[in-house]
């Protein structure tokens, strides 16, 4: 009997429910919210802080100004792309824990195109970074797909793993054969030229890699609803066994919903390089492969939930700045942000999940 | 069962509307309060600072929250916000730098080098504000750049370091390949050498400003090679402690590092930042300030050695001082010939002096450094 012990012959464990009420569903994440808000503000006055103020400052930097307003939308376009990316490879219950790695390879690609074959016009060169993007993150979830499909090698492994070595590889492109050589030896590429650089909406930062999530997160509506092979995806999500009665094909679906998951991912590096940095860099991503994991759960894997998560979570990392702005220290924002993640995600769990305890045969104990 | 969960919804929903009523109330408290602020400021400027590692750092930001510090009690008609640190130097620091315009401030200090391109495209759009941008070479009339001539302070801490080496074998560890680097390596490398011809300098690049786990690693890995002395060029006082547990000696940087391995650090340059922020902005407030490239000298206190640790003898001591008054006087400076490239090559001839934009270029050795510059 698997399970937290919790005393003699008792145990803790999590059971999924059988069904979900609907109530439930809308109930928890407000409920998770609220003990979020609670349990951070008794952090807060521990450490001295009026968690009332904080938080309107949390609120009123990320949404409460249209300049918030833009930032947090700058921020939210990578989570979009990668939360996307890595929920159509949930659904078929394959980890892709790799978004971040895919993320780099697409941003390196893209600058590839801007640095070297960045002569044309606006478009050409646009649309061929674009290409170059998508089809290198693409690649970049192929090389795990392609053990995980044939000798089953597992994946949550191989794609967190390839993080490293994209990171790595971009860093070593900055720092060696693609520096600026007017940039004085600091590792950072030259500047890309204006006709690579995505355009902007008006006075703000948001770019048009807005446009490539939203129209992600319908392309992979209709994939997943209106298709035969969204169809299969599901299914085997829900029952590989069931599919492959049905007579469909597992390995090959693991390889192209891993590319189309890569290629999404791809994307986001390429919108980030393109529309935010303009160069390629070290630390080009503060983790956004990762928190898009956070992003696809609490988007139930729903591509248009995915899109609404994706600018909450990137009002929560906007308004982090502002509530430094207030005095609270990085660390603190740090802990506050993790705290209320922690809830939520916790809560989510619950929504799927009974905590029971069960006595050493497995018998629920009633308390 | 139905009753059970009646309640628990009443409740709840009574929670979220006492947390809403709160949330309210307070908004219109604290929009009272901003406006409050806003007729204050009318009266005070707003200035801020970012920071690229903690305000504790110990070391670089830490210098500069203490000149935060010092300029909040000495200039009056100012209010400081509070620092923002650990700023990343990448996508998010025009965020940052935007945010602190809309914020209302009006001076903003950048403290590292990683900033100037952002610090750079939000100063093109507020001519209003004046942006200060410490280590980088961009200016504009609303943005000025500042930095101390550290490689002064440098030389002398080599000096106690050349005197005190007994494998004649001493460590670097350093952080990024660019010039700033370069040149202090090359002048500590001057200092050691000027009393202890036979020393070598050995240098681990470590691509960090701010990271102490591998800081340390970097320096055991250099005292594990015979190092008995270990200089840094790195924002934490890991080195220094590497060196302690080592039962060797240091030379730090930033600030006082004496605390964190007080039988290891000799002394070592240090960052006075206080009275620049302080000048600069009484300037900016008097309409007096214009934009510049400022690059203090040791004479200007900007930069300067701290307290030697108690190891280091009087005879050490005067030999620093007296450098240290040709120095200040303008009768010599560290990069003044004949000085060979750690290839044998003539780089600067005897008598001949650097100049400031050849020392800012500077990517090459001085003889007796033991290390390569990667480079493309």
């Amino acid at each position: 009997m698997s399970g937290l012990p919790i005393g003699r012959d008792r145990v803790l464990v999590l059971e999924k429910r059988g069904h979900f009420s609907q109530s439930a569903a809308l109930l928890v994440p407000v409920i998770s919210i609220i003990c979020a808000l609670f349990g951070g503000s008794l952090f807060l006055l521990a450490t001295g802080y009026d968690p009332v103020e904080i938080y309107v400052t949390m609120l009123s930097g990320a949404f409460g100004s249209a300049y918030g307003l833009s930032e947090t939308v700058v921020k939210a376009i990578p989570l979009m792309l990668c939360g996307l990316a890595v929920s159509v490879a949930f659904r078929m219950q394959l980890w892709n824990i790799g978004a971040e790695g895919q993320l780099y390879m697409g941003a390196v690609a893209a600058s590839w195109v801007a640095l070297f074959h960045g002569e044309g016009s606006r478009l050409g060169v646009l649309a061929l970074m674009f290409l170059a993007a998508a089809a290198a993150g693409g690649i970049w979830g192929l090389i795990p797909a392609i053990p995980r499909a044939l000798f089953k090698v597992n994946e949550t492994i191989t794609t967190l793993m390839l993080n490293y070595v994209a990171i790595l590889y971009s860093n070593y492109l900055v720092y060696g054969p693609w520096k600026d050589p007017k940039g004085m030896n600091f590792p950072l590429s030259a500047v890309f030229p204006e006709h690579a650089t995505l355009p902007y909406f008006g006075d703000t930062r948001i770019h048009l890699g807005l446009v490539f999530g939203l129209i992600a997160a319908v392309m992979l509506y209709i994939i997943l609803w209106h298709t035969r092979w969204g169809y299969e995806i599901r299914v085997i999500g829900e029952s590989p066994v069931a599919a492959r009665y049905a007579g469909m094909n597992i390995a090959r679906n693991i390889l192209l919903v891993m590319a189309l998951s890569g290629g999404l991912a791809g994307l986001a590096g390429m919108a980030e390089v393109s529309g935010i940095t303009q160069r390629l860099q070290p630390n080009l991503s503060p983790g956004y492969g990762y928190t898009a994991i956070i992003v696809a759960w609490l988007g139930r894997l729903n591509p248009f939930a995915i899109t609404g998560v994706s600018f909450l979570l990137a009002g929560l990392l906007v308004g982090g700045y502002n509530m430094q702005m207030s005095g609270l220290p990085a660390a603190t924002v740090s802990i506050l942000q993790g705290a209320i993640l922690f809830f939520i995600l916790g809560g989510e769990i619950l929504t799927k999940y009974h905590l029971r305890i069960r006595d050493a045969r497995g018998i629920e104990v009633a308390e | 069962m139905y009753k059970k969960v009646l309640a628990l919804i009443t409740v709840l929903l009574m929670a979220v509307a006492v947390f809403a009523g709160c949330g309210g109330g307070a908004d219109k408290a604290s929009s009272g309060q901003q406006g409050e602020d806003k007729s204050q400021e009318a009266e005070k400027t707003k200035v801020a600072f970012i920071y690229v590692g903690p305000a504790g750092d110990a070391g670089w930001s830490y210098a500069h929250d203490l000149g935060r510090k010092y300029l909040e009690e000495n200039v009056s008609g100012i209010e400081v916000t509070p620092p923002l640190e650990s700023v990343p130097e990448g996508a998010d620091a025009e965020q940052v730098i935007e945010n602190l315009v809309q914020k209302g401030n009006k001076i903003i200090f950048a403290t590292s080098f990683g900033y100037m391109d952002a610090m750079e495209k939000v100063a093109k759009k507020h001519p209003d504000v004046t942006f200060l941008h410490c280590s980088g070479y961009k200016v504009l009339d609303n943005m000025g750049t500042y930095f101390g001539r550290i490689y002064q302070p440098r030389y002398l801490s080599g000096i106690v370091a050349g005197k005190t080496t007994k494998s004649n074998t001493i460590g670097y560890v350093a952080a990024f390949p660019i010039p700033e680097v370069v040149r202090g390596i090359n002048a500590f490398t001057l200092g050691v050498r000027s009393v202890n011809p036979d020393a070598k300098v050995k240098v681990v690049w470590t691509n960090t400003w701010y990271d102490p786990a591998k800081e340390k690693d970097a320096a055991k890995s250099l005292l594990e090679q015979g190092a008995d002395v270990v200089a840094q060029h790195q924002d934490t006082p890991g080195p220094m402690q590497a060196a302690e547990e080592a039962g060797k000696f240091g030379v730090s940087y930033n600030s006082d590092m004496r605390q964190f391995a007080p039988k290891a650090v000799l002394t070592g340059p240090v960052w006075n930042w206080g009275p620049y922020y302080a000048e600069t902005v009484q300037a900016i407030l008097d309409g007096t300030w214009k934009s510049e490239q400022y690059w203090g000298p040791i004479g200007d206190g900007i930069v300067d050695l701290a307290p030697y640790g108690d190891m280091v003898t009087d005879d050490v001591k005067a030999l620093v001082d007296a450098k240290e008054r040709e120095i200040v006087d303008g009768t010599w400076d560290v990069f003044t010939g004949p000085i060979k490239d750690n290839t044998g090559k003539e780089r600067v001839a005897a008598g001949a002096k650097l100049t400031d934009q050849e020392m800012l270029e500077m990517l090459w050795f001085v003889e007796g450094v033991d290390g390569i510059i990667p480079q493309e």
